[in-house]
Order: structure tokens, then C-alpha cells, then sequence
């Protein structure tokens, strides 16, 4: 068991070992570095290479890695390209204000999904969960940005319930932005729900069509009986996995639905970062988002590890 | 191929199309993409305005039998930039898909054959890269190299395929192991006529699947691209560039971001539904998809 974590834990490791150095190497190979990225392609002569020898880019790429990741594990990220601010301290506020508008959007949304999910799954075919998962695989398809827009001209400017978009600024306690993040929440949530009410919805109905579900029925268990003993355990097991993957899929949408909103978060930073073609800034912010990835697997890995005996036994 | 054997391939696909089109929602789906593919060809011979036109005296003018879906903030004709505003991103996404499911489709069977430390390695670096989300990888190369479609096709390409690779590599795994792939071997036929002639037949069907789906993803990134303003430029009319572009004056004009809305939505949604029909018909397996990949 324990044996089983620590293999975990070192994949995860090897995993954010190799995410730093493609994103290093990507930005190598490119043509261009961080300086001609920020001046313009065709810089030259002069000011190309006083900003080279400033940011250190005229040494070997070797070396500049090895300063480079050791500066990320002390916590020293590197100065902003034309932000002339440690990144540390650009990255810091907005990291928590994108971890806040995840936490909300994934506690509202999850028990929301996993009970329309289990709904859906014990009325398979029925009006109930037609409509339910014809809602689902509509908010899945239409792109972020449209369902989000979408939100906004109905609850903001129709009925006009909330304001559009977020005012607060990106240093305001953490109360003041929750209050005002009912719509990016609504945004995320939609999606969220409608993956992981997928999900739980074909797992229910894989456990409802089981041997032992059947036996049980036989045997004359009551329905409720059988649904909370039986079913649910059974089959939201295996969901928290796909919480796991839709959570981390959630920061990629986060990019989109920031930016609409206005919200001071780290996809928004990042659509600033890459306007401003700031080479360093987003390097980080790809990191910190792979890191999280990986980090929030690692934990549905480790949950479902724990929770379900069947897997300990199994050899990954 | 025999002209038989030619006969019976025919007749397969056009098996498959009409099994498609038997289902109402494949039928619907099919048909909302034709009507997509067509008003793309053909939308600049019957457009009625200029798409670049602007009007100072025709701005924000609410649908009306001259302008059918309005009027932008510039005064130019809504409906005409509807109709033009799919055409970037289908030929971009189309591009794309090709590309990425050339090299991911490739990679991904020649993987699955070759198996070992190679395989091992190679999709350790597949995971990690999968583990950004797919906006920051396009995001890093398009701050690097800008935005023209000449960057956008080979970047979305490449990081779509990775997915494929995966997805081709795992349907690939079921025939590996088959004794005609043993029988290719011993008869000392070379990996890449395994991969070509045994191993892509057999994977066809789960990978036009996957095509489809990564179009659609595809239209929906380079969408969100250009609505992040990272695709094309104005004054060309793409979906994404009008709802951002409009965004601000929804309160007043909401035909302006309603309308391109509408146009993306649909096209997405009917090639999800053609794509669902298509692998209930083929046999494909997609309840087991991950999301967002």
C-alpha cells in the first residue's frame, strides 16, 4: 500500500520534471528567444543585445536551465519580461484568486453533478434523463466563451440580477471575490456538471445491469435499499478519478472564461502574458497549471486508492 | 483492389452514410454541417453587403428587411458576417485535424507495434505534455511565433495530435497481439507495412471518429483563439473576433453577438451529433473518453 503511494508520488515527480523541461526546450528550439519576442522578431543589433545580456540569455542554454530550475524549487520565479517585477510577485495574488473561483466552481457544481448524474442513471431513457443529458451534451459542445456570453445577456443585462463583470481588483479579500463571482462560477460549473454528470450517469447504469444488483433484487432488498447500499458506492468510485481529470481540464476553460469576466485570475494574467509576449511570465504560469494538473490526479489517485480495496491489489 | 472488393468498399461507406442518415439525429447532424460547408463555399456569391463595409449612418441598426440580422457597431451588415465568419476557422480546423491526426494516427499504431522502451518513453513525454492545458500550449508557441494562420495550422495541429496519439495507440493495442500481425512478422514484412497495411484498416473506423471530434474541438480552439484575439485579424469576419468585438455593447445590440453565436454553436453541435451517429454505426466505443482531450 504504502509502496503503492510512493510509486505515485515519484511518477507525478517524473511527470513535473519532464513538463518544466519541455516547456524549456520549447521555447529553445523556437526560433527567437524571450528578448526577440518582446522587442519584435526583427530585432537586432544593440538593444537586442543589451536586453540578451541583461536577462542572461547570451549563455548557454545548459546553464541557464540549471539556474532556472533551481531558482523554481527555491521559489524564485524570474523577473517579468516588461513588467520589471519579480514574477513571484505578479503570479502570487492571481494563483489564489484562480484557486478561489476553481474551489467555488467545483463545490457548487459537484454535489449538483452527482445527483442529477445518479438521477439521470436510475431513470435511464425516461423524459428525466433525456433532457438531462441532452442539457449536458449541449453545454459540452458549445464553446466556453459562448455559454458564458450567453450567461451575461441573460442574468446581467435581461434580467439584470449581477453585475457582468468582476470589478474587484486582483489584491481584494478573498469574501469580496466570491461575492461577486456568481457568473464565472454558473460558467465553470455548467461544464463541469455536464462531464462529470456523464460519467456518473453511464457508471450508475453499469452497476444497475451487475450481477449483484440483480441478486440483490431478487433477494427483494428495497429499491432505496439497494441504491444507497449497492449503487452509489459502487458506482462513485470510479468518478472521482474523472472529478480529478475535470477539475485540471477546468483550468484550461478557466483561460476563456477569466478573460470574459474580467476576473483578476491566472488565465487571464496568461492572455496578458502572451499579448505582451512575455516569454518568462507564461512559462511559469504553464508550469504552475501543469503542476496542478498533476497534483490534483495525484489526489483522486490517492482517494480512490484509499477508498476502494480492490485497487490495492491491482498493479499499476 | 479487385473491382469487387473496390464494389464492396463502396458500398460499405455508402452502407454507413445511409445508416447515419437513418438516425434523426444523424440526419440532423450531417445536415446542419452540409449547410455549414455550403453557406462557406458559396456564401461570398450571394452575400448582400460588403463584410469590410462600415456605415457611420447604418450602426447598430436592429434586424430589418435590409439588414436581416442587424447592424454591427461599425455599421457593417451582420447577416454577411455571419455567413462569411466560418470560413477562417473551418479552413484552419480542417488543416489542423489533418495534420494532427496524420502524426498522432501514425505515431500512435507505430507505438502501439513497437511497444518497449521506446513506446514507454515517448508517451511519458505525450502525458506530460497533455497535462498543460491545451490553451497554454498553443498559447507558449503563438507568443513565440506569432499569430498568422501559417503558425495557427502547425501549432494546433501539433498539439491536438498528441491526444490522437493516444486515442490510435490504445485502439491499435486490441490487434497487436492478433496472429495476423504475427503472420506479417514472421513473413518478415517491414514496421511500416505492418503499421500501413494490417494495423491502420483495422483502426480506420475508431480514428474517423476521433477525426470528427477533433475537428470540432479543433473549431471550438481556434474560436476561442481568435475571441482571446490570438487568430485572425480584423476586419476579416470570424465567429469568435465578432463576440468579442461586440461584446461590450450586448446591452444595446445583443443581434450582434447572437447571431455568430448561434452560427458556432450550431456547427459544433452538428458535428458532434454526425460524429455520435457515425460511431454508434461504425461500432466505436466513446463513452470512455476523457474529458477535454
Amino acid at each position: 500500500m504504502i509502496r503503492l503511494i510512493l510509486q505515485r508520488l515519484g511518477a507525478a515527480g517524473v511527470t513535473l520534471i519532464i513538463i518544466c523541461i519541455m516547456v524549456f526546450a520549447a521555447v529553445e528550439v523556437m526560433p527567437g528567444d524571450a528578448c526577440t519576442a518582446f522587442l519584435g522578431r526583427d530585432a537586432k543589433g544593440t538593444i537586442l543585445e543589451k536586453c540578451q545580456l541583461e536577462r542572461g540569455l547570451d549563455r548557454p542554454a545548459l546553464e541557464r536551465f540549471g539556474e532556472w530550475a533551481g531558482g523554481m524549487i527555491q521559489g524564485d520565479l524570474g523577473m517579468s519580461m516588461n513588467r520589471n517585477k519579480p514574477i513571484e510577485d505578479i503570479v502570487g495574488w492571481r494563483l489564489r484568486n484562480t484557486v478561489i473561483l476553481a474551489a467555488t466552481a467545483t463545490l457548487f457544481g459537484v454535489p449538483i453533478a452527482l445527483l442529477l448524474g445518479v438521477i439521470a442513471g436510475l431513470r435511464r431513457d425516461r423524459p428525466v434523463d433525456l433532457i438531462l443529458s441532452s442539457i449536458a451534451i449541449f453545454s459540452m459542445t458549445i464553446p466556453e466563451f459562448v455559454s458564458a456570453t450567453f450567461l451575461i445577456l441573460i442574468f446581467s443585462i435581461t434580467l439584470g440580477w449581477t453585475s457582468g463583470v468582476v470589478t474587484a481588483s486582483y489584491n481584494a479579500p478573498a469574501l469580496d471575490l466570491v461575492a461577486s463571482t456568481a457568473l464565472p462560477t454558473a460558467a465553470l460549473s455548467l461544464i463541469l456538471i455536464a462531464h462529470i454528470l456523464r460519467m456518473v450517469r453511464s457508471s450508475v447504469i453499469d452497476v444497475m445491469e451487475s450481477d449483484f444488483v440483480l441478486m440483490a433484487r431478487l433477494k427483494g432488498v428495497p429499491f432505496r435499499q439497494i441504491v444507497w447500499r449497492h449503487v452509489l458506492p459502487n458506482s462513485l468510485l470510479p468518478t472521482i478519478n474523472v472529478i480529478g481529470l475535470t477539475i485540471a481540464w477546468l483550468l484550461g476553460g478557466m483561460v476563456v472564461v477569466e478573460t470574459v469576466f474580467n476576473y483578476p485570475g491566472l488565465g487571464r494574467l496568461a492572455v496578458d502574458a502572451v499579448s505582451d509576449r512575455d516569454l518568462p511570465l507564461i512559462q511559469t504560469i504553464a508550469i504552475i497549471l501543469g503542476s496542478v494538473y498533476i497534483l490534483t490526479n495525484l489526489a483522486a489517485d490517492l482517494v480512490s486508492l484509499l477508498l476502494n480495496p480492490k485497487l490495492r491489489t491491482y498493479r499499476t | 483492389m479487385t473491382d469487387r472488393a473496390a464494389a464492396t468498399f463502396v458500398a460499405r461507406r455508402l452502407g454507413v452514410l445511409g445508416a447515419v442518415l437513418a438516425k434523426p439525429s444523424g440526419a440532423f447532424g450531417v445536415g446542419i454541417v452540409a449547410l455549414h460547408l455550403v453557406l462557406a463555399l458559396f456564401g461570398p456569391l450571394f452575400v448582400p453587403y460588403d463584410y469590410a463595409q462600415q456605415n457611420v449612418d447604418t450602426m447598430m441598426l436592429a434586424p430589418s428587411a435590409e439588414h436581416w440580422f442587424g447592424t454591427d457597431r461599425l455599421g457593417r451588415d451582420v447577416f454577411t458576417r455571419t455567413v462569411l465568419g466560418g470560413r477562417e476557422a473551418i479552413v484552419i480546423s480542417t488543416l489542423a485535424t489533418v495534420i494532427a491526426m496524420a502524426w498522432g494516427g501514425f505515431l500512435g499504431i507505430f507505438l502501439a507495434l513497437v511497444g518497449g522502451r521506446i513506446d514507454e518513453i515517448i508517451m511519458r513525454g505525450v502525458d506530460a505534455m497533455l497535462s498543460l492545458p491545451w490553451v497554454l500550449t498553443v498559447m507558449i508557441f503563438v507568443t513565440a511565433l506569432g499569430t498568422s494562420s501559417s503558425v495557427l495550422v502547425p501549432v494546433l495541429g501539433f498539439s491536438y495530435g498528441l491526444a490522437v496519439i493516444r486515442i490510435a495507440r490504445s485502439a491499435a493495442l486490441d490487434f497487436v497481439a492478433r496472429d495476423f500481425i504475427l503472420a506479417a512478422q514472421a513473413r518478415g514484412e517491414r514496421r511500416w507495412t505492418i503499421v500501413i497495411r494490417e494495423l491502420l484498416p483495422n483502426v480506420r473506423d475508431a480514428l474517423s471518429v476521433e477525426a470528427a471530434m477533433q475537428w470540432s474541438w479543433m473549431i471550438l480552439g481556434f474560436s476561442s483563439l481568435s475571441f482571446l484575439g490570438f487568430g485572425v485579424a480584423p476586419p476579416t469576419p470570424d465567429w469568435g473576433l465578432m463576440i468579442s468585438d461586440s461584446r461590450g455593447l450586448m446591452a444595446v445590440a445583443p443581434w450582434t453577438v447572437l447571431w455568430p453565436m448561434a452560427a458556432l454553436s450550431t456547427l459544433v453541435i452538428g458535428i458532434n451529433l454526425a460524429a455520435d451517429a457515425f460511431a454508434k454505426v461504425l461500432g466505436v466505443d466513446r463513452t470512455r473518453k476523457v474529458p477535454g482531450q
